[in-house]
């Protein structure tokens, strides 16, 4: 079998190297229901547009913990996920019913820690409109 | 309602909870996953995994999956007590030692590191880790969850 994966060569990697584009998406509700079941995240907000409405939202929207999914296969999808160290995003907005989710990642440093060379990524989600939704850091094992 | 900070410090009791490779499959079909790692044992194993790994973001699952009573955001008897409306996911930190693969028995404890307010008690946030323990009683991965929640 051809895996759909085909990982970056460390080796050459270089600061400013982008990631290739991850774009997932349009959320629709069924997206939402599925991913609470699969993440264990019941939190009605995500799933029940009547609970949503009470609590002053205009109706459900997309899981933070959904595009950090996505993020992180924008990660594995470029190295294999053993490379990962440490990530961390912040939420910036919330992602709302039928966005698409973009994200994007850059090579920002390289460097050694522990004898160990790492590179620090800056990665992030956007939604249609170019608002950014997370962002965050990510550091990777070269070797 | 400012929350009492007397939280601050609280450590969960430990809690044990199953990798299901059923869930990991039904996570990857969630997520449109395309990387057969995370669902085709086979495509796993010719990766070098004995089975399905968990992907990066699997702990934050498990913690929801087997929520703490001493210290729950939510729970007002054992816990935090705070209103769900109110909540909104504020930051999110994974650091991984080693891998969580379908199969294991994770035992997980929370720690409430912080409690602090902006905007004059506006908004408060809460501070939790979590580690996840294989059954070898290795650490695998550990977390910071930033809870943020809106007062007025």
């Amino acid at each position: 079998m051809v895996s759909p994966v085909q990982y970056v060569d460390t080796a050459a990697l270089a600061v400013g190297d982008r990631l290739p584009d991850h774009a997932m998406g349009p959320l629709n509700r069924g997206t939402l229901a599925l991913f609470a079941g699969a993440s264990n995240d019941h939190v009605p907000l995500h799933i029940d547009s009547d609970f949503a409405k009470a609590a002053g939202m205009p109706d459900v929207f997309g899981h933070g913990m959904l595009s950090m999914a996505y993020l992180a296969q924008m990660i594995t999808h470029w190295v294999p996920q053993e490379r990962l160290r440490t990530w961390n995003v912040r939420f910036m907005a919330i992602t709302p019913l039928y966005a698409t989710v973009i994200c994007r990642g850059e090579v920002t440093e390289i460097f050694t820690d522990n004898g160990e060379r790492l590179a620090r990524l800056s990665i992030g989600s956007w939604i249609d409109d170019a608002t950014q939704t997370l962002g965050g850091e990510a550091i990777i094992a070269l070797d | 309602m400012a929350i009492d900070r007397s939280h601050i410090g609280v450590v969960s009791e430990p809690r044990e909870i199953d990798v299901e490779k059923g869930q990991l499959r039904f996570f990857a079909k969630a997520t449109g996953e395309i990387n057969p790692v995370y669902f085709d044992e086979e495509a796993a194993r010719a990766a070098g995994h004995p089975t399905i790994p968990a992907p990066p973001t699997f702990l934050f699952s498990l913690q929801l999956g087997a929520p703490a009573k001493r210290g729950d955001i939510f729970d007002p008897e054992n816990g935090i007590g705070v209103d769900v409306r109110r909540i909104l996911h504020g930051e999110q930190r994974f650091t991984y030692h080693r891998p969580i693969y379908a199969g294991d028995r994770m035992t997980l404890t929370t720690t409430t590191t912080d409690i602090y307010d902006k905007k004059g008690g506006a908004l408060e946030f809460i501070t939790q880790k979590t580690q996840g323990v294989n059954a070898a009683g290795q650490l695998c991965v550990e977390m910071q969850v930033v809870t943020v929640v809106r007062n007025g």
